[in-house]
């Protein structure tokens, strides 16, 4: 059974619904789970709390090897330094979380997803798909990345990881439980995750 | 790349869809989860639920709504209609609303603009500007349309884009309901003024109105209810004509 982790400010509804889910942010119910979906809604500094009582919980999980998937904000804690709270997150994947910049900010609508590997979360969507993205932060990582999607302004156009995975850890920055049929299938490739 | 969206507004009564004509003759429109349902099936990329009976009993019916849409529908949603504190906002959040707008509370304390910005995050909060043409200008209105304000729209719209607004819901009061056409010199003005996005709205009549807002304007979405609810335009046919013309939107 998969876990869905509260951390205070979300639409936990939409994320449960698709699959077999529980919510909790009780530690020991944590500790237990076969995998965790971590939602994300919100801003970094409002949630720091909640998530630094969760931190051990949280570093032991990924450390098993168990399947994890962090939706946008929910994606940006596990790296390290984050602009938006001016402190460090799990910091348990390299890269940091930055503003996007002014012109492209807040990336907000349905923007295509380029996947760059055949991994199973993303079995029976067609590549190039549309997905529900609504930030103003990115990661930045030097890790290599399973999907990109693009940002475009008057000038530039701006590349952003939309899907990122190391070993069992999963992050998405668009709301799969937002993306209409696409976005359900990702939650249920999720949840047939072998463990 | 970033598709341009279509918005379907519901107005919303007592827990109801409703539908006026010039604010008037206000009559039962159908259940808001069934209609977001038909919606979300014929492919519209959010929906916005405005409360028009804004009383407190009433934020109860539309809390308890907008958890009831978030258990049945998988694209984004806003709600808004007298949300004045930003504790209702964050539990408008919490109970399962993807972002919120507020227009009146923010015209008479643009500093909750920046407090509701950094409890919920901006891409979450939307500001609505309703706007009248004066002359050469726009001015800004609060109250549903019923109280003038000094403002005009453009310089209200870069003032919430600097307090942290994430989107702007900008209806032209002059094209509202009148199936005329999207307000262009307005939605040009506000939308090349301000980096974040502009959802258009009032006016909306036909396919030929969208393709025009997204030719000659920089707005992201563009918003209609009325020629959406009575099916005189489905939104699958919008979407496949602004296709077939080279607007990026999603099918």
């Amino acid at each position: 059974m998969t876990t869905i982790v509260d951390l205070g400010l979300g639409n936990i509804s939409n994320v449960k619904r698709p699959i077999e889910g529980k919510v909790t942010n009780d530690p020991y119910e944590i500790e237990k789970a076969e995998k965790i979906i971590i939602p994300g809604v919100g801003n970094f500094s409002e949630i720091k709390d909640d998530l630094s009582k969760l931190k051990g919980v949280i570093s032991d999980f990924i450390e098993e090897d168990k399947p994890f998937l962090g939706i946008c904000l929910g994606m940006q804690v596990l790296f390290g330094y984050n602009e938006e709270g001016g402190d460090k997150g799990l910091d348990i994947l390299e890269g940091e979380v930055k503003r996007l910049k002014n012109n492209l900010s807040p990336h907000i609508g349905w923007n295509t997803v380029r996947f760059t590997s055949e991994d199973p979360l993303f079995k029976g969507i067609g590549d190039g798909s549309f997905f529900y993205f609504a930030h103003s932060y990115y990661v930045e990582t030097k890790m290599p990345v399973e999907g990109e999607t693009r940002l475009r302004s008057s000038c530039e156009t701006f590349q952003i990881p939309a899907v990122i995975k190391s070993s069992n850890i999963y992050g998405t920055q668009f709301h799969p439980e937002k993306s209409g049929s696409d976005g359900l299938k990702l939650l249920k490739n999720f949840e047939l995750l072998e463990v | 790349m970033l598709a341009k969206r279509i918005v379907a507004a519901l107005d919303i009564k007592n827990g109801r869809v409703v539908k006026g004509v010039n604010f008037e003759n206000i009559r039962d429109a159908g259940d808001p989860v069934e209609l977001a349902k038909r919606y979300e099936d014929e492919g519209v990329d959010e929906i916005v639920f405005l409360d028009i009976s804004a009383t407190n009993e009433n934020r109860e019916i539309l809390i308890g709504l907008a958890k009831k849409i978030a258990g049945e529908i998988n694209i984004p949603f806003t709600v808004g209609g007298g949300l004045s504190s930003t504790d209702l906002m964050t539990e408008m959040i919490r109970q399962g609303a993807d972002k919120v707008f507020v227009n009146t509370a923010a015209v008479e304390d643009p500093q909750i603009i920046k407090k509701a910005s950094k409890k919920i995050g901006a891409s979450n909060l939307v500001i609505a500007i309703d706007a009248k043409r004066k002359e050469d200008d726009w001015k800004i209105y609060t109250h549903g349309g019923n109280k003038k304000r000094g403002l005009n729209a453009v310089e209200w719209a870069k003032k919430v884009e600097r307090l942290g607004a994430g989107e702007i819901l900008l209806t032209s009061m002059d094209r509202d309901g009148t199936k005329d056409g999207f307000d262009i010199p307005l939605l040009k003005k506000v939308s090349s003024a301000v980096d974040i996005p502009v959802i258009a709205s009032g006016g909306a009549g036909s396919a030929e109105d969208f393709y025009e807002v997204f030719n000659e304007t920089e707005v992201s979405a563009a918003l209609a209810a009325s020629i959406f609810h009575y099916k005189e335009c489905s939104i699958s046919d919008l979407k496949s004509d602004l296709d077939k013309r080279g607007i990026n939107v999603r099918n």
